[in-house]
């Protein structure tokens, strides 16, 4: 056995709450709140009904894969904001869309390990003010005229401008596109979706699947102990993941056209996770801190491992780490009673799927000698997906971690398993534990 | 060496003098004649072993110097007394700019009226670039102007324009606005405060001028002119028949000029004059009013951190978005998101229209947070309840947030109409329940009408009454009695302005009466202002509890669904939010009987709210009239002016009022025991 599979080590980790924003669906425009302005909101209520006072965080961990200009180091950002403290040491960590559970992962180390006892950790994502950057022409031309100071330099400057100079980066296409392969994500699906033989009917299905399960928690108040409110200053308010369509019919998702592909292509947008905007925390604390402040266990964080495969399949990044992790962990897929694999695409979900039932697949890239096996639609993904609540990258990690141990609690589960795929080629995986 | 008792000077290696006030038995600066007087023997001193720098700077924390000693006005007797101060003053101010040596005043904290007029009379001004450091000429709301010769100095300092738009407004101007006008030359941090003055003192520059086109205005041609434009703007805030000194200042101005001496020795004459009159003897009175009522905030010490409003109406909301802009966190609570989000967007607009800088505004609404499941609630400091006016639902309210709130925080209401004793039975510590009945407009009304039950504690009246003082207001402390005191007051002037109406009598006609004798809005504006269905409301449970009629028109008017304002129909008609009113309305009253007719209601029934003891005495009733209703300011508010028109006089008149009109006019039983005071 390699170090690479040795399970976490140390003190338990506890999780004692959590909360979210709701996920704003992006509509072309910036939204109404950045990054550090929806992390600051799902924190205040969350912090505010804690026996303990905000400064006395060991520290503040959060995620997020495009910050805005104004917030570098987003999480000490927030946590002033949040009236944290000067004292509390923040730290902002980035793995693309792994982000979020990537800040829980290194709050729980250190908790483990002994060096905290009380850290806030989460993943915040603003992707509709995700940045429009000059390209490199005009950068270039910018700077030549800085330097040019008398008048037949400027002329001479301007005669270089070209039209196509103000032709703009889109920051959020850059930043869905793996530079090292030149595939946006939308056709690493594309690929998986050939590979495993997803059907555009079985996607579709997925996706309605996923509109209606969130519908249904939506309708039965499961998400209001998750959910904070947000408030615009223009009067507006959101209480829900807004890009939900309780009403969507096979048809009209069969309806629309290919995103990626465009000619002979699977993937919708009906059948991709929506981009979005939201923020999750969750308070996660040592077993002396929760005697201490006497707190409410919502959980316990076991393990968590991540796994890096081939950048053009990045999609299946679940099942390398969640083999990984069942396998130290000495679990069989049976023995997880519910599954959060976050919905980045339907065709990837239903890729990761088929895989881990593959026999073929098991042998031949994760090295066993039987399938790993099935998961029913029963135990996966209980209250919809990215598909209908949306992705905000950095925050999705978090998210699935707070919901599946959410899941536990209200279906009186043992254990769970939060995984997703992550640009650039990894899988991370969490293992949780009802206490 | 001399000792001072206000002054301490000292000399550092490199010859500067280092000219450090702190004024004795005070923790602000004032220039008071004995300060003064050792100024100028200090200048004098100077002037014979000459630094080869000075800088004035101030030794206390609050600021560089408050400006002249306003108690001292009040013992000036005639007008040979004013001058000879004001004149001494000057002197040494002269004295001060003649020294051959580089002159500094360094700055900080507040730098008013005599204290920027000093700064004005040094060769060179550094101020500390921080949001506490204001400099101003408020000279004007004492009903004078500046007299040491600062209006002069302005003048030539800034140039015309904006030298009348501080002192004819009195406002104050931070460090960074100064220094864009060219009134101070440096606006740094505290870091750099000590190595500018000593930077100017090495290499001492040529004393800045403002533009041509600002010295323009100063000129003899350009006077007139500009002066008549003065006189239009001033004449919409303040009638020469009430406010006198802008007017004497823009003459003085026109006739001389900044440029010449002869300006200085106007002012002087001037402000001899105004300071005896009797608007600036009673503006003088209402700024130690304004003391009084500050000093109430001061006696706890509480440290207010946070606060917490149920009820995100207007009131609430406002509320809570004031306490933002003070600098507290808030949460705002109310039933469900859809009741708060209409108050985030007012507080919004308020953090918008009060912070320029980002970062602040940011922070601002940071502080505010939406809190529909209560859950900051239990980390507030004060509690204030602004839910609808019933009696069974504050009392849940209560009953309800009694065991989740902080142990000592501070439990208030801001109801105006139901007694506190009735809310008290909810509570198991009725003695920690106090009323903190503010204004509409939240962000404008400076009073704050801090209510006392018979059970409320001593200890929570004052941490109420700190806690007002805290955000910026004015806490005026009254017993709970129906209305309050500014309701009550006001109520018999509004329905007898509404009774006129029914009479005939014009709007216009009716407000125009009411602004002539200095009101700030006339009551039928007033009324249509608040909404017609809350004067009704407030005015149904007045009658109910003290008696008296209210008018079938008022009623009417609610029945209909014309409210005023906000449904752009009243009693006047409202075109894009302004009244469309008639120029010239025939009225069948004469202007002083109208007059007559709503002031002696409202002296009636301030004569009653005192003989009730609602506040403790006369001044508290002014003070209140003046602050939560702007009761004209000149006049030194309602039982002054009842008494400088005399009790008999008052007396005899309602007694005539009565005949005519009616019991309503009838003197409040008040009126004996103000009779055996006055004697």
């Amino acid at each position: 056995m390699t170090t690479r599979n040795l399970p976490m080590r140390g003190r338990p980790v506890y999780v004692i709450d959590g909360s979210r924003t709701p996920c704003l669906k992006a509509r072309g425009v910036p939204g109404p709140f950045t990054a550090s302005d929806l992390a600051l909101r799902a924190a205040q209520p969350l912090l505010a009904r804690q026996p303990f006072e905000p400064h006395e965080f060991d520290q503040v961990i959060l995620g997020c894969a495009i910050p805005g200009p104004d917030e570098a180091n987003i999480a000490r950002v927030v946590a002033l904001r949040a009236g944290c403290g000067k004292a509390v040491p923040a730290w902002t960590v980035q793995r693309n869309c792994g982000s979020g559970m990537q800040a829980i992962d290194s709050a729980a180390r250190d908790i483990a390990a002994g060096r905290s006892g009380l850290v806030l950790a989460g993943g915040a994502e603003a992707m509709s003010h995700a940045p429009v950057l000059f390209n490199q022409a005009m950068v270039t031309w910018l700077g030549q005229w800085q330097r040019a100071r008398r008048l037949s330099d400027r002329l001479r400057q301007l005669a270089q401008f070209r039209l196509s100079h103000l032709a703009p980066i889109i920051g959020l296409l850059r930043g869905l596109t793996d530079p090292t392969v030149g595939l946006i994500m939308g056709k690493t699906a594309e690929i998986l979706a050939w590979r495993f033989g997803v059907s555009r009917e079985e996607m579709d299905a997925f996706a309605r699947q996923s509109h209606r399960r969130l519908a249904a928690a939506q309708a039965e108040g499961r998400l209001a102990d998750e959910i904070e409110p947000l408030f615009d200053g223009g009067g507006e308010f959101y209480d829900h993941d807004n890009g939900v369509r309780p009403d969507v019919t096979l048809e009209k998702l069969a309806a629309l056209k290919p995103v990626f592909d465009r000619d002979f292509g699977l993937v919708t947008a009906g059948n991709s996770s929506q981009v979005t905007d939201g923020a999750a925390w969750l308070i996660l604390a040592s077993e002396e801190a929760v005697k201490r402040y006497d707190l409410n266990v919502m959980g316990q964080i076991v393990d968590c491992t991540w796994a890096g495969l081939d950048p053009a399949q990045m999609g299946l990044g679940p099942v390398y780490a969640s083999a990984s992790l069942l396998q130290r962990q000495r679990l069989g897929m049976d023995q997880i009673d519910f599954w959060e694999i976050n919905e980045a695409f339907a065709a990837q979900v239903l890729a990761c799927l088929k895989a881990l039932a593959d026999e073929t697949f098991c042998r031949e890239e994760l090295g066993l000698d039987h399938p790993l096996g099935e998961i029913g639609h029963d135990r996966l993904n209980v209250d919809g997906g990215a598909i209908a609540v949306g992705h905000p990258v950095g925050m999705s990690g978090a998210r699935i971690v707070l919901h599946l141990l959410r899941i536990l609690q209200q279906k009186q589960g043992d254990l769970g398993l939060a995984t997703l795929c992550i640009g650039g080629g990894q899988g991370g995986a969490m293992l949780l534990k009802r206490v | 060496m001399t000792t001072y008792r206000h002054w301490r000077l000292e000399t550092d290696g490199e010859g500067f003098a280092w000219l450090h006030f702190d004024h004795a038995d005070a923790s602000t600066n004032v220039l008071s004649s004995e300060a003064l007087a050792e100024l100028g023997e200090l200048i004098d001193r100077f002037h014979r072993h000459l630094p080869r720098g000075l800088v004035i700077l101030s030794a206390k924390s609050k600021g560089f110097i408050a400006g002249a000693d306003v108690r001292e006005f009040t013992r000036i007797e005639n007008r040979r007394q004013a001058l000879d101060l004001i004149q001494t003053a000057q002197r040494h101010f002269h004295r001060l700019e003649r020294l051959p040596c580089p002159t500094i005043a360094r700055i900080h904290g507040f730098c008013l009226g005599g204290g920027l007029e000093l700064a004005l009379a040094c060769h060179y001004r550094v101020a500390l670039e921080e949001p506490g450091t204001r400099l101003g000429v408020p000279e004007i709301r004492l009903g004078i102007h500046p007299g040491f010769g600062g209006s002069v100095r302005l003048i030539r300092r800034i140039g015309a324009p904006k030298a009348f738009e501080m002192m004819l407004s009195g406002r104050t101007i931070d460090a960074r606005t100064a220094r864009r006008l060219g009134l101070v030359d440096h606006a740094v941090p505290e870091r750099h405060l000590d190595r500018a003055c000593r930077h100017l003192l090495q290499h001492p520059p040529r004393r800045k001028r403002p533009a041509w086109w600002l010295r323009l205005s100063d000129t003899a041609p350009v006077r007139p002119l500009f002066a008549e434009l003065l006189r239009r703007q001033v004449v919409k805030r303040a009638p020469p028949k009430h406010y006198p000194a802008p007017y004497a200042l823009i003459d003085l101005w026109q006739r001389h000029g900044a440029g010449s001496d002869a300006m200085f020795e106007a002012e002087a004459e001037s402000v001899a004059d105004l300071i005896l009159t009797e608007t600036s003897r009673n503006l003088v009175r209402v700024f130690f009013l304004r003391e009084r009522l500050k000093g109430h905030g001061r006696k706890d010490k509480t440290p207010f951190e946070q606060a917490h409003v149920i009820g995100a109406g207007v009131m609430g909301g406002d509320i809570a978005a004031w306490c933002s802009v003070q600098g507290l966190k808030v949460g705002i609570q109310d039933r469900a998101p859809e009741y708060v989000a209409p108050a985030v967007q007012r507080a919004w607009r308020l953090f918008a229209r009060k912070f320029k800088r980002g970062h602040e505004r940011t922070a601002a609404g940071d502080r505010f947070i939406p809190d529909p499941k209560s859950l900051q609630l239990g980390r507030a400091d004060v509690v204030i309840e602004a839910i609808i006016e019933n009696l069974e639902a504050k009392r849940n309210l209560f009953r309800d947030l009694e065991s989740s709130v902080k142990s000592d925080a501070l439990l208030a209401t801001n109801t105006s109409s139901i007694p506190l004793e009735e809310l008290a039975e909810a509570l198991r510590q009725p003695e920690r329940l106090v009323g903190l009945h503010f204004f509409n407009p939240v962000a404008k009304m400076q009073l704050v009408e801090v209510v006392r039950g018979v059970r409320t504690s001593e200890a929570c009246a004052a941490k109420a009454a700190a806690f007002a003082h805290r955000i910026g207001k004015l806490p005026l402390p009254v017993r709970s009695a129906p209305g309050f005191l500014v309701n009550r007051v006001l109520m018999p002037y509004l329905m007898e302005a509404v009774i006129m109406l029914e009479e005939g009598v014009p709007a216009e006609a009716i407000d125009h009466a009411a602004t002539d004798f200095g009101m700030p809005m006339g009551p039928i504006l007033l009324a249509d202002t608040v909404g017609l269905d809350i004067c009704l409301a407030v005015a149904d449970i007045l009658s109910r509890q003290l008696g008296g009629e209210v008018p079938t028109l008022l009623r009417e008017k609610v029945s209909a669904k014309q409210l005023g304002r906000k449904t752009g129909k009243g009693f006047y008609a409202y075109k894009r939010g302004k009244p469309v009113a008639r120029k010239h309305a025939e009225s069948p009253l004469p202007q002083e009987a109208i007059e007559e007719r709503l002031i002696l209601r409202l002296l009636n029934e301030c004569v009653a709210v005192l003989g009730e003891k609602v506040v403790e005495d006369a001044d508290l009733v002014d003070a209140g009239m003046i602050f939560g209703t702007g009761f004209a300011p000149f006049r030194g508010g309602p039982m002054h002016y009842l008494k400088k028109r005399g009790i008999e006089a008052c007396l005899n008149r309602l007694e005539a009022l009565t005949q005519r009109y009616g019991e309503r006019f009838k003197p409040d039983k008040g009126w004996e025991g103000l009779k055996c005071v006055g004697q």
